[in-house]
Formats: C-alpha cells, sequence, structure tokens
C-alpha cells in the first residue's frame, strides 16, 4: 500500500515534473473547451493547420534571433484569422482554404530551416512537444492564456453557440457573427499557440479532437460535453505524465495515446451509443 | 391594390429591390408591401427567389439594388426585431442542443450581448413550445424529432422571438394535415394579435382559403394583391410557366395542375 501511494507520489517530487503536469492539464482543459467547437463544425483540420502553419512563424524567428513561441503565436493568429477571411468571401470552400493557408506556412518553414546551417535542435521541440522542458515563465504564461482563453468563451457562449449552431438565424437576431467566427478562431489559434510547447506540432491536433469526442458519445449537450472533454483531457495528462516517468516514453506521445484510449474505451461502452450497447441490442432482439 | 386604401399600415416595404448570387440574378425589380396585422403569403415555383427575398428582408443577404423599410413602434423597427423560421434544411440536425435550447436563441436577440436568458426568458421559451405542441419534447436531442416536429420547433423558436413582423419560409411542408391545421389556427391567433406574417409557401390552395394577401413571385412580382386577385389561371401561368386550373369553390379555393 505504502509502495503505491510511493509510486503514485514519486513523479511529483520532481519540480519540472510538477511544471510538465500544470502545464499538461491546464492546456488538455482548454483544449478540450476549444475543441468541442472545433469538432462540431466539423473544422478538426484547422487544429491540424495552426500548428503545422505557425512552424513557418518559429522558423523566421528562429532565423532572425527572435524569440521562438512569440513568431509561432503571431504565425497561428495570423494564420487563423487569414483562414477566416478567405473562407467568409465564400468562393472557397472552408477546408480548402485551411489547406492553402496551412502548407504555404509549414512549406515555408521547411525552406527556412533548410538554409540555416547551424544548430536547429531548438525547433524539434516545436515539431514533437517538450513538456519535460517547461519553464515556470511558460507556465505561468499558459495559465495567463488559458485563463484568458476559458473566460472570453464562458462571457460569449451564447454568441459562440448560436453562431456555431445557425450562423444566419444569429445573424438575423443581431448576434455580431463576423466577430464571432473570427474570436472563435483567434481562440482556437491561442489554444494551439499554448499546446505546441506541451504537445509539439504532429500532436496538438489530438488534444483538441479526442477529449470533446470522447465526451460527445456521453452526452446530449454541449456544456456537459465541455465539461466531461476537459476532465478527460486533465486525466490523459495525468495518466500520460504517469507513462511517460515510468516506462521513459516521449510525454506528449503518452498524453495522447492515453486520449485516444479514452475515446475508444467510450466508442466501445457508451451508454446507448457504445459499439458493444447496439451489439447487444441486436443480439437480445434476434434471440 | 391595398396600398390605395387610406388605412393601409406597411409592417415591410420592399421596393425596386435587385438581388442574386455571384452575377446570378434571383430577384429583379421587386416592390410590394405587407400590411400590419395581416397574413400574407409568398407563393412561386422552385427556384423563384423566395428564400432569397425573405433573408434580404433580415439583413442575411445584401441587395443590389433598391431597400426594405420595416416599420415598427419607436426603438423596435430594428432587423433583430424581425421573427424568422428558416427553411429547415438550411439547419445542422446533428448538433448536440435540446429542443428549448433553440427556441431559447430566439430570446438571444433581447437578451443582448454576454448576459445569460433568466427564467422569465425560458418562460417564454417554454410557453412557444406549447403553442406548437411541443412541450414534451423540450428535453429532446434535436436529432431525435421527426420532420413535422422540427419544424414546430423552429416555429416555436420564431414565436420567441416575439416580434411584431415574422417571416416563415416553408412552414407547411412536411406537416400532417393536424399539424397543418394547428398551425394555420396559431398563424391566425398571432394576426389577431396585430403580428404580421409573411409565409413563404408551396400551398396555393392554403393561401387562397386563409391569407389576406399574396404575392406571386418568379423573380419579379407577378401579381401582389387578394388572393381572390392573384390567384387567375392568366397569373399563375405567367408565374409557373404552365397551366394551373383555379377551382373557386366558395369557402375552398382549390389551385392545382
Ligand atoms: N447560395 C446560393 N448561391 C448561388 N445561387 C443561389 C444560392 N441560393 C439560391 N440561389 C439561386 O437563386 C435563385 C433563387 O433561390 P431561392 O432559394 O431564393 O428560391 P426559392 O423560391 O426559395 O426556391 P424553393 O421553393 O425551392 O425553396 C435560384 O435560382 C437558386 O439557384
Ligand atoms: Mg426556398
Amino acid at each position: 500500500m505504502n509502495e503505491l501511494l510511493y509510486l503514485l507520489r514519486e513523479p511529483w517530487t520532481f519540480e519540472f515534473m510538477q511544471r510538465a503536469l500544470i502545464a499538461a492539464v491546464l492546456v488538455s482543459v482548454v483544449a478540450a473547451v476549444v475543441g468541442s467547437f472545433v469538432i462540431l463544425k466539423g473544422m478538426a483540420f484547422i487544429g491540424d493547420a495552426l500548428p503545422h502553419a505557425s512552424f513557418g512563424g518559429v522558423a523566421i524567428a528562429f532565423a532572425l534571433g527572435f524569440n521562438l513561441h512569440l513568431g509561432g503565436a503571431v504565425a497561428a493568429l495570423l494564420t487563423a484569422l487569414s483562414i477566416g477571411f478567405i473562407a467568409r468571401r465564400g468562393s472557397v470552400r472552408y477546408d480548402t482554404a485551411i489547406g492553402i493557408v496551412f502548407i504555404s506556412g509549414f512549406a515555408l518553414g521547411i525552406l527556412i530551416v533548410s538554409t540555416q546551417s547551424g544548430y536547429v535542435v531548438d525547433l524539434f521541440s516545436f515539431v514533437f512537444g517538450n513538456v519535460l522542458g517547461v519553464s515556470w515563465t511558460d507556465v505561468w504564461l499558459t495559465v495567463g492564456l488559458g485563463a484568458f482563453i476559458l473566460i472570453a468563451v464562458a462571457l460569449f457562449y451564447k454568441e459562440l453557440l448560436f453562431t456555431a449552431y445557425d450562423p444566419s438565424m444569429a445573424a438575423a437576431t443581431g448576434v455580431p457573427v463576423a466577430a464571432m467566427q473570427y474570436g472563435l478562431l483567434a481562440l482556437i489559434g491561442l489554444t494551439v499557440v499554448i499546446a505546441l510547447q506541451v504537445m509539439g506540432i504532429v500532436l496538438v491536433l489530438a488534444m483538441l479532437v479526442a477529449p470533446p469526442a470522447t465526451a460527445q458519445l456521453l452526452t446530449r449537450r454541449l456544456p456537459p460535453m465541455m465539461a466531461i472533454g476537459a476532465l478527460v483531457g486533465a486525466l490523459s495528462a495525468l495518466g500520460g505524465l504517469y507513462i511517460a516517468w515510468y516506462a521513459d516514453v516521449s510525454a506528449s506521445a503518452a498524453i495522447v495515446l492515453t486520449a485516444t484510449g479514452f475515446f475508444f474505451l467510450a466508442f466501445l461502452f457508451a451508454p446507448g451509443r457504445g459499439l458493444l450497447w447496439q451489439r447487444r441490442f441486436v443480439l437480445t432482439e434476434s434471440a | 391594390m391595398p396600398d390605395n386604401s387610406p388605412a393601409f399600415v406597411p409592417a415591410v416595404e420592399v421596393r425596386n429591390l435587385s438581388a442574386g448570387y455571384n452575377g446570378h440574378v434571383a430577384l429583379e425589380d421587386v416592390t410590394f408591401s405587407v400590411e400590419r396585422g395581416c397574413l400574407a403569403g409568398l407563393v412561386g415555383p422552385n427556384g423563384s427567389g423566395k428564400s432569397t427575398l425573405l433573408r434580404v428582408m433580415l439583413g442575411l443577404h445584401k441587395p443590389w439594388r433598391g431597400e426594405v423599410r420595416i416599420s415598427g413602434p419607436p426603438g423596435r423597427s430594428g432587423r433583430g426585431h424581425i421573427g424568422y423560421m428558416p427553411q429547415s434544411e438550411l439547419v445542422d440536425w446533428s448538433f448536440p442542443i435540446t429542443v428549448v435550447d433553440v427556441v431559447l436563441m430566439g430570446r438571444y436577440g433581447r437578451v443582448g450581448l454576454i448576459r445569460r436568458p433568466g427564467g422569465r426568458d425560458r418562460e417564454i421559451a417554454m410557453a412557444a413550445l406549447e403553442r406548437v405542441h411541443l412541450a414534451h419534447l423540450a428535453q429532446r436531442r434535436i436529432g431525435e424529432l421527426s420532420g413535422g416536429e422540427q419544424r414546430r420547433m423552429l416555429i416555436a423558436r420564431a414565436l420567441a422571438q416575439e416580434a411584431d413582423l415574422v417571416l416563415l419560409d416553408e412552414p407547411l411542408a412536411g406537416l400532417d394535415a393536424t399539424a397543418q391545421h394547428d398551425l394555420l389556427r396559431l398563424l391566425e391567433e398571432l394576426r389577431r394579435e396585430d403580428k404580421t406574417l409573411f409565409v413563404a409557401t408551396h400551398d396555393l390552395s392554403c393561401v387562397a382559403a386563409n391569407f389576406d394577401h399574396a404575392v406571386l413571385l418568379n423573380r419579379k412580382v407577378v401579381a401582389f394583391g387578394r388572393p381572390s386577385e392573384v390567384f387567375t389561371e392568366q397569373l399563375l401561368a405567367a408565374a409557373f410557366q404552365r397551366h394551373l386550373l383555379v377551382l373557386p369553390g366558395g369557402e375552398r379555393t382549390l389551385v392545382g395542375p
């Protein structure tokens, strides 16, 4: 018993693990809340596009010797807003707009990196994430931005919901739909910014999608979907860090696999909607 | 034409309106007005511009030329105070949201930015659901409604807006005979409450039998006036490009191919 408690406590006796836990839990919670809108609008693609496009900004910042995070943040926001701008013209489909913008940003990043002969290891922490390496400054920045995102969603929940559900009716009742659409894109952009450091370009998408998708299988309304998604995200962060600690594997990958594990559990066992549930129903019916 | 009578108070006036999509003309020089407190029908073949006209009136689609003038009590004539029921094919039925939540959205325009709808708004939403006989499904997820129930939910949302002018896009389509009858009753009730209702529909017989005015549209306004004046075989043939029979039978006028 004491043995077990010791095993559970051990990772958190290290300060870098404490920082990792705070950052990972916070990022997962914010990503689940914002990600709920992402999956409902079928915008999962954007969750992949923003981190990739932000690589362009990181590379430019790297080449010019600026702060890499700032470069990534500016690029993610610019990408989010230009996707909104292109899509609102209505002449190309949303996913096409996203595809074009994101490929341009990512390609620009690769192009710039290919011109750099020096030390590019820093860039790899952006590609694969480096949650065990976050500093207290990073943690406080994540806390600040995360709180800002959650407060913005809480304040404008009603408008964001209406705009996501039925934009033309929302506009007809006087909701500033354009502002809400750009606002949501900016919030997704900011979420990507704080998630990049923890998860890395390749895995940010998973935290935007897997926890809310799990929650969607378990509830029929948006507020509990966000809450359950946040819980699933937080548990994935915790579980993933344990796995990373004891199995000595990549923390971001362990977090993502824990989250997708939750998804498959819900997919199989969700009351009423899970695969096994439906199967059992069919079996009892035919029996 | 009704606008010659001195007592005519227009709730909405549309003047020389032209609109369309990427160079494609959907509405051309449309002019008409709808009297306050009346039940007006908007009829025309598929693609004649009915939905486009309603969307322009709501300010959802920018017209190329012309104007829409909405009159109402002072301070309440803004477009946020027009009730609207969209054609239900345009709604995302997979969204995780309950019936009463959708109806509550009708209140958002009044509640204002950031603030939450209160108990009063919930009462109004529930009352609207009761008027369309849907109160028992208030907590259902919208994807689990039948086609007719979906339409009634959208009507309830338009009611919850408590607007003086309500635009409805094909509210009768897909309703069974009793539901159609109930809806007509409801529209008549609303008219008695001095609301103005402008209804796009394909049910010509229903307009002929129950409505005060009709606008016959096919990109242009083919005719506008009392249904008995509008639903003549010549005018209908001009709008629908084929011959339709009009069988006036006292109370009931039947229109059909
Ligand atoms: N989003 C759009 N983009 C391009 N053209 C459109 C769009 N919506 C409608 N149209 C065109 O505008 C014209 C009018 O369409 P509208 O939807 O207003 O017709 P309607 O009278 O409501 O038809 P229905 O009875 O089938 O609902 C049609 O020719 C249609 O093809
Ligand atoms: Mg239509």
